[in-house]
């Protein structure tokens, strides 16, 4: 190709060079995009991102409450969804129990009263706030709500930090 | 400006580096084209008495690549048997160990061959940069030899998924999630602008948890996708030892 501007002396040769890189390139273009966007799904086959967690009166208050306010965990979630539901006074709420630090799956330790992570050994208390190892921060929780039919609702696609707690969905008034 | 660019680009060290002659079409050019072509020169002409020094090269580089080839063919003797999916990934494992003839010594040949590999490519970097072996004409090799010490990681962080047992969960688990948290491409990442969607994570995993696609990803990267790279690269590597003159010696 020659130093000066396309339309004043193009000779055929450049031409046709502009030409030939030109759809070399494009078409490369084309297919390293089509590759990065083959790798990205339309459709994931994941668990729908919703489930019903029975009655508010299932999760009635037992005889005392922890030091952090906490009168129940309950765990019977907590595989296939990765959530706890904790009953305090007169709130429940969604834990997420997924590590703040790197994501793996605390234990939920009934005597002590604490969750510990396997991996690199946070623990956190009851009510998900974090007291010992490299988490940053509480456990995150849910969004939670009453369905139509009375049943209470774990939206985990809505996922509330600590900061969000007292924000309205983060929480159910019992 | 653009011939400016381009001269620029392929004159830069990098550049010549990587593609060592032009496309310029004459008899010299097309002499050297084939008189340094990757191909003529796998295997040395000639070895020289140096090399067998072992004391100096440690043999490091020699016995990383013989640890590939058993990984490479323990490799495939192992997918006759593995299935790359949630439900099998895990009794596969466990029916090579017990249930097939040899499969346990299968299996773990190619356990400890990897662990070994990791081990002796380090080694290999230590020798190279001890006795300054990276030094001008083999600094282009020191970089093929730094993508090919990145890529053994890999091998082995994909492998290290499809045992499908708690250790293997939970490790991808933990680096997956550090993926996340890389600036700008990761989803918690600082400078984040992607989300869970289409970031990293995303991608390595197919999915946004850790399942069906992340597996098989990880196992097709893992049979054909760093293999293939590593051979590549390999190929690069011995081609430049043979073109810097030779296996380093002590001077
Ligand atoms: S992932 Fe829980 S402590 Fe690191």
């Amino acid at each position: 190709m020659t130093e000066h501007s396309l339309n004043s002396n193009v000779t055929r040769r450049g031409f046709l060079r502009i030409i030939g890189w030109g759809s070399f390139f494009v078409t490369l273009g084309i297919l390293i995009g089509g590759t990065m966007r083959f790798l990205f799904p339309r459709v994931l086959f994941e668990r729908p991102s919703t489930f019903k967690a029975g009655f508010p009166h299932e999760f009635d208050r037992k005889d005392r409450a922890d030091e952090n306010g906490v009168f129940e965990v309950y765990e019977k979630w907590k595989d296939e969804h990765s959530a706890c539901l904790v009953r305090e006074k007169n709130r429940i709420y969604a834990v997420h129990v997924k590590c703040t630090h790197l994501g793996c799956t605390p234990n939920w330790f009934a005597d002590d009263r604490i969750f510990k992570c396997p991996c690199h050994g946070s623990q956190f208390h009851s009510n998900g706030v974090n007291f010992a190892g490299p988490a940053p921060r509480p456990l995150d929780r849910f969004g939670i709500s009453i369905a139509d039919d009375g049943m209470i609702v774990v939206d985990k696609s809505r996922v509330y930090t600590s900061k969000d707690f007292d924000k309205r969905g983060a929480y159910l008034n019992v | 400006m653009i011939e400016k660019f381009w001269n620029k680009l392929t004159g830069s060290q990098l550049c010549k580096s990587i593609f060592r002659h032009g496309y310029e079409d004459t008899t010299r050019n097309r002499a050297l084209q084939v008189r340094s072509n990757v191909f003529l020169h796998l295997h040395p002409v000639s070895v020289p008495e140096h090399a067998f020094k072992i004391r100096f090269t440690w043999c490091m580089g020699g016995i990383t690549f013989f640890l590939f080839l058993v990984e490479a063919f323990t490799g495939v003797f192992l997918m006759f048997y593995y299935h790359p999916i949630p439900e099998f990934a895990y009794h596969d494992m466990k029916y090579l160990e017990f249930d097939i003839p040899f499969g346990i010594i299968l299996r773990n040949i190619h356990r400890w061959a990897a662990h070994l590999m990791v081990f002796t490519i380090i080694l290999h970097m230590l020798r190279v940069f001890l006795t300054g072996s990276y030094k001008p004409p083999r600094e282009f090799n020191w970089v093929v030899g730094v993508v090919l010490i990145v890529l053994t990681f890999l091998l082995s962080f994909t492998g290290y998924l499809l045992p499908w047992d708690q250790l293997s969960y939970w490790a991808i688990t933990v680096a997956t999630n550090m993926m996340g948290a890389a600036p700008f491409i990761g989803h918690e990442g600082p400078f984040s602008v992607v989300n869970k969607y289409n970031d990293i994570r995303f991608v390595v995993l197919g999915s946004t948890e850790i399942g069906t696609n992340a597996l098989l990803r990880f196992y097709v990267m893992h049979i054909i996708v760093l293999p293939a790279a590593a051979i590549i690269f390999m190929a690069v590597h011995f081609w430049r030892i043979r073109k810097d003159g030779g296996i380093s010696g002590p001077l």
